[in-house]
Formats: C-alpha cells, structure tokens, sequence
C-alpha cells in the first residue's frame, strides 16, 4: 500500500530525514517511535504534504500513485490521513459542518455523490455507534475551547468518518491520561481492518499496549535503524532509545 | 507566512459592465445654481430648496476631514457631475413594464429582479440607477398596510409635512463635510414610513447603482418607524469597472420611535479599482440612527466593495431602555482601505449597545475599526459591549483598531474585547488534510470568523454576503 524508498526530507535548510525506507501492507499497524528530534513527526508531515517540509531524495508511492507528486488534499482525496499531533482550531465553524465538507470534498473527488445535511446525520451515527462515541462534539466548533483529550478524539472521530486506506497517527497518546488513551485507542481498533493501514508515531510503548502492532520501527537520526515485533517496543521500555544508537550485537 | 499564502489574485469584479442609456445631466461642478436646478428637475416645494441652500452655504465654509486612516489624491469637486439620470418619457408610469427594458435588464444582470414578472418574493425593491429612483415594487400592496416606501423625491413631493419633520434631525445638514455637501445636492434615495403598531409586511430593500461616467452619486435615505413599529430593510450597490475614482457620499438616517425597531442591512459591493489601486468608488457615508424610548435600532454591514470606505453607522440612544447594535464585517483586499465602525451615544436611562466588528485584511489592503462608546451623565445603568476581531492574510496588509470610549456615569458597564489572528499555513493544511481546496478552506475560515454578523442578516442576504466574500478573498491564499 505505501512504499517510501530513500526518502530524505529537510525543513529550514536542515535536513532530518536521511534516508528512510519503509513498506506498509494493507490491513497491517505499523509503529513508528524513536527519541525525540529523531524525525518521527517529519514522517508524519511529509507524508501529509506539509509545505514546509521539502523531500530532497527518495520516492513515496501509495496504492501505485506518486504521492510527493499530490497535493495535500489530492493525498487526503487518494486516502490518506493525518491525525495531527496539535490540531488546529477554526473559530465559528461547527465540526459537524467540517466533516461532512470534507467528506463532500472527498466523495466529489472520488466521483460519488455529495451527502446532505440529513443524510451526512445518518452516516456519522452510523460511524459513532461503530466506535462507540456520542456526538457531543459534533455542534462545537472545530477544537475550539477542546481539552486535549477531547481534540484527540476529534481527529480519530474525523478518521472515521472519512474512512481513509492509510491512517498516520502522530503522538495522538501524548497529553492523555490513561482513560482518554484507552478510549481513543479502542476506537483505532475498532477501526482496523484489512482494508486499511495505520502508522502510529508514538514516543512510549504505552499506546501499544492498547494498540496492538504487527510491526515496530525505531527510528533514529532520521533512519529506522531497527525493526521488530510488537516484543520490540517492550525492549524499548526497558532499555531506552541510548542502546539502538549502539551497533547492533553481531 | 510562506510565499504561497502571499499569491495575490483578486477575482475580476462582476459588476464592472456599463449600460448604454441616454442621460439627461448637469454640467461638472457645484455652485448655487447646481444645487437650484438639481430642486427644479425634481419639483421640489420651496422648504426643500431652502434646506439644501442653507447646507450648501455651510458647505462651503467647512473643509474636508482628515482624521480617518485612509490616503488618497484631493477631490476635485468642481470635476464632479452633480445630476444624471436616465432619460425616460415624461408621462408618470403606469407600470414597472414601461421602464426603459435596458434598465431593467441592467438590473436583471445584477440578480435585482424589477419587472412585474420576476419580482422578489417577499422583498419589496426600491431600484435607484445614477440619480433617481427608477422603480419600486409592491407599492400598493406596501399601502394597504399603510406603509408608505418610495422614491424619496416622490416622497418630497407627495408626503412633504413627514419629511419636513424627520429630515434632518438626526443628521443636521451642517454635520459634517459629505454629509452637508450630500444635503446640498441629493438627488433620490428611499423613504419608508411605517405607521404607529405596525409590523411592515416584507422586507424593504434598495438598491443602488452608479453608471454615469465622473459622476458623484449622493442618496439620501430617511426610514421612520412611527410607535412600536417594525421594518427589516436591506441596502445593496454596485458600479461600473472605471480607472478614474467615483465619489459616493450617501446620508441614511433612521428614526424610530417609542417601542419601533429599525432594522437596516447593508451589503456594499462598489467597484473596489483594480490590484494596483487604480480606480474604484469613494464610499463616505453617513448613517445614523435615533431610538426613542424602549425603541432599537440594528445596523449590520458587510462591506466588500469600494476603493475607500469611511462610513460610522451610529446610533443615539435618546429614550430610556432604547438599543442600539451593530454588526460589520470589513474586507480589504489589494489596495482597499477602510476605515469604518460605529458611534454609540448614550443618552437613556438603561440604553444597552453591542458592537460586533470583524475586519478581514488581504493583500496590500487597510483595514481600521473606529469606534466611539459615549455614556453621558444621564444615561444611569448604561451598558455596553465592544468587540472588535481582525484578521489578517498574508503579511503586507494591515489591521487597525481605534475604540474611544468616553464615560461619564460611574454606573455604566462597559466590555472590551479585541483580537487579531491570521490565517495560518497550519489551518490551511489542517483543511487540506482533510480534503478541501485551499479556495475553499479560505472560505470556510473566513465564514466561519463572520458567523456573528452573517446570522444578523436576513436569510437571502446573508447566503450572497457569503458568497461575495468568497470571491472577494478568492485566489488570496495559494
């Protein structure tokens, strides 16, 4: 499904990303951890289109199409999502009004028919019966005055609605306690299918014990210098980032 | 910001056509004889042409304000066409199908329909072209409720003794310069009255629009709610896409008495000039309002148009428990300047006023809020609340905030609040991420920044303010 071969990105002049390879199978979770400043929400945000970032080096393909060659809203178009680490707040505009302008956008792209306002209300119940959720935040504005557990729990509700192939999840655990991390990673399994794949950045293994990954990625002076197991991330917990940077025992 | 947000592309203006029509004029310039004939084409009874005399020799003693933050070259206004109208039969009309059809079409264009055929559910429209008022629609369905809504010429000559009272007296012809020199040389406008109790049946609306070349356009609008009235009334304008500017300097004054409400919408959409600057209307308007007791007065806007905006839609708050509002979003865009806002003088025991004021700056376009909150002496248990909202796009515009607040009674409350924001590259990708196009995250935004104002318009209104903004601002994020 995702195929990121040698990529090397840089933001301001400064490279992070050095040559970074990755495949990503449909159906699979992948998780992406790393100490900080390694380059884990870099991945995230090229991967995204952020303008800010530039890709120097190196090819992303998703489902055969040249994603660096999209704009971001083709790549979300194509299915691709960010769950963003610090979701940003619009003042005035509902999230109900939001999502289903977004999933319009999306349905248009795709040739399919633009939902109304009723029949949007139809499937976004749909979708919160699914993963178990009210619609307490549906008439509020987009984050605006949102806890941090609640803006996390937007960006996954968003997730769902709009029903992309690839989620790429970055730090959704961080600033959570421990209910808001078990209700927000819940609804991530709910959601996991073998249509679809998940890149969960993450700093602690923590998530992972909620969100159970096929495969581990450490990264590392932006490289994924090991790969592993979900056993993996548990030596990570034990040990800490300082023995990846070791070479590896022979 | 990056470079991409900076793209500056403004939508080429949709109303910038001219109409081919015959016109009967006065030559350039202004003197006593000007003002004399522009009161005989009109038959006008003698207290009118005394009035404008009056304003005109005051006029001339005063010298034009300086105060505003807005730049440009002197007005020439001896280079200013006081009068055009369109030529039409002499004979009175019978009905909206003898106007001149390019006229109507002309209207048609604009989306204002006139003709009897296509008229307007629900909105009654008073259409001024150039100088005069060239149709209004449901007049005799307005009568029978006893409302009274036409031309104000018509008004002058048929209903002397209400404007003769109420002309005036909330904007004295020697305010200040343009509305003194607008008292002078006015040519139509609208006049409603709605009588004592009762609920005016539709909407009224006017709609204006500049054609003639160098030609100022100078309307006058006097709107009485007589006791425990109401009427919702709606302004509309637009011009033709000219390189030289065009001076608008309009008077509106609104009385409402005891327990009426006044209810005044605006949506400006004048020629704005190109992206150099370059053309585009001078809008220095004059709006004003009375609220006697227990009456309110609520001003909305949404100005998009226009090269220059100098415009304070005010409010007196005369009669004790008497409300004023007002309500505006400001967009400058490429070269714009607007320096706009609104006066709030408390007179009445218990008067309560709410400002609401967002300015929206793109391009190289200037964007000031002024304001002025009076709590006289008398005005026991006054309150007030002011907020004021900027936002900017890109980094070469400019937002400004100028609230005077002048207090004299130690129980007034008075609320402040202001805030500026921009819009960021991370809303833009949030949006994107999610799907929609920079065009129509921008959009989205900005909607979502006005919502205050737009719920404060009428339903039709607010879905065209909606979309005028969203073409003003089109192409201002990349």
């Amino acid at each position: 499904m995702l195929e990121i071969r040698n990529l090397h990105a840089s933001v301001g002049g400064t490279e992070i990303l050095h040559g970074l390879d990755l495949s990503v199978k449909a159906g699979e979770v992948h998780a992406v951890m790393g100490p900080n400043g390694s380059g884990k929400s870099t991945l995230a945000q090229v991967l995204a289109g952020h303008p800010a970032y530039t890709v120097t080096q190196g090819t992303v393909h998703f489902e055969g199409k040249d994603l660096l060659e999209l704009a971001p809203e083709e790549r979300a178009q194509a299915g691709v999502f960010l769950a963003f680490q610090y979701p940003v707040e619009i003042r005035g505009v509902t999230n109900a009004y939001f999502l289903r302008s977004a999933l319009n956008a999306i349905r248009k792209a795709r040739g399919e028919e633009e939902l109304d306002p009723v029949d949007f209300l139809d499937v976004l119940d749909r979708k919160l019966k699914a993963i178990g959720w009210d619609d307490s935040l549906m008439q509020r504005p987009v984050n605006e005055g949102f806890s941090g557990g609640e803006k996390k729990r937007n960006e996954i509700l968003q997730l769902a609605v709009l029903e992309p192939r690839l989620g790429v999840l970055d730090e959704t655990d961080s600033g959570l306690d421990i209910d808001a991390l078990k209700t927000v990673a819940e609804a991530v399994n709910k959601l996991r299918s073998k249509d679809r794949a998940f890149i969960v950045v993450t700093h602690y293994q923590r998530l992972l014990n909620y969100i159970v990954p096929d495969r581990v990625h450490v990264l590392a002076d932006g490289r994924i210098v090991r790969s592993g197991g979900k056993e993996l991330a548990l030596e990570l917990e034990d040990r800490g980032y300082d023995w990846i940077r070791e070479p590896a025992a022979v | 910001m990056t470079t991409s947000i900076e793209s500056q592309v403004l939508q080429p203006y949709k109303y910038g056509f001219v109409t081919d029509i015959d016109a009967d004029t006065v030559p350039p310039g202004l003197s006593e004889d000007v003002v004399r004939l522009i009161s005989q084409k009109k038959g006008e009874p003698a207290f009118m042409l005394e009035w404008r005399l009056k304003a005109y020799r005051h006029w001339l003693s005063m010298t034009e304000p300086t105060w505003a933050n807005v730049h440009h070259a002197p007005i020439d206004y001896q280079a200013i066409r006081y009068y055009a109208a369109p030529k039409q039969e002499k004979q009175k009309l019978d009905s909206l199908d003898q106007v001149d059809p390019k006229l109507l079409e002309t209207f048609e264009k604009l989306g204002i329909p006139i003709s009897e055929r296509k008229r307007l559910a629900g909105v009654a429209v008073d259409a001024v072209f150039d100088s005069v008022s060239v149709a209004t629609t449901f007049r005799e369905e307005l009568a029978k409720a006893g409302v009274i809504f036409c031309p104000f010429s018509d008004a002058v000559r048929e209903h002397p003794e209400l404007v003769e009272r109420h002309l005036g007296s909330v904007v004295p012809y020697t305010d200040n310069f343009f509305a003194t020199l607008n008292s002078a040389v006015f040519s139509d406008g609208s006049f409603a009255y709605i009588p004592k109790g009762v609920r005016c049946p539709m909407e009224l609306s006017t709609y204006f629009r500049i054609n003639a070349q160098a030609t100022g356009q100078f309307e006058r609008t006097l709107i009485v709610a007589d006791e425990g009235a109401y009427v919702s009334y709606l302004e509309g304008c637009s011009a033709p896409q000219r390189d030289e500017n065009q001076l608008h300097a309009a008077v509106v004054e609104l009385v409402a008495l005891e327990g009426a409400t006044i209810k005044y919408s605006t949506v400006q959409n004048w020629y704005p000039g190109d992206e150099q600057g370059r053309g585009g209307i001078y809008n220095f308007v004059t709006k004003r309002g009375k609220a006697m007791k227990n009456a309110k007065l609520s001003w909305t806007q949404v100005e998009t148009g226009s090269a220059i905006t100098w415009k304070y839609p005010s409010c007196i708050l005369q009669g004790d428990n008497s409300v004023g509002e007002f309500y505006s979003v400001a967009v400058t865009a490429n070269r714009q300047q607007a320096d706009t806002g609104t006066k709030m003088i408390h007179i009445g025991k218990n008067t309560k006023s709410t400002i609401v004021s967002k300015g929206i700056s793109a391009g190289h376009g200037q964007n000031t809020y002024r304001g002025r909150v009076q709590i006289l002496k008398s005005a026991i248990g006054a309150r007030n609340y002011s907020q004021c909202d900027s936002m900017l796009i890109g980094d070469k515009c400019g937002a400004h905030t100028f609230p005077y607040i002048d207090v004299r009674n130690s129980t007034a409350i008075m609320e402040h609040e202001a805030s500026t924001s921009k819009i960021g590259e991370d809303q833009i990708l949030y949006c994107k991420q999610r799907g929609l196009s920079a065009e129509d995250a921008v959009s989205m935004i900005v909607a979502g920044f006005c919502k205050q104002v737009f719920r404060e318009l009428p339903m039709e209104f607010a879905v065209e303010a909606q979309n005028l903004l969203g073409i003003s601002l089109e192409g201002s994020v990349g």
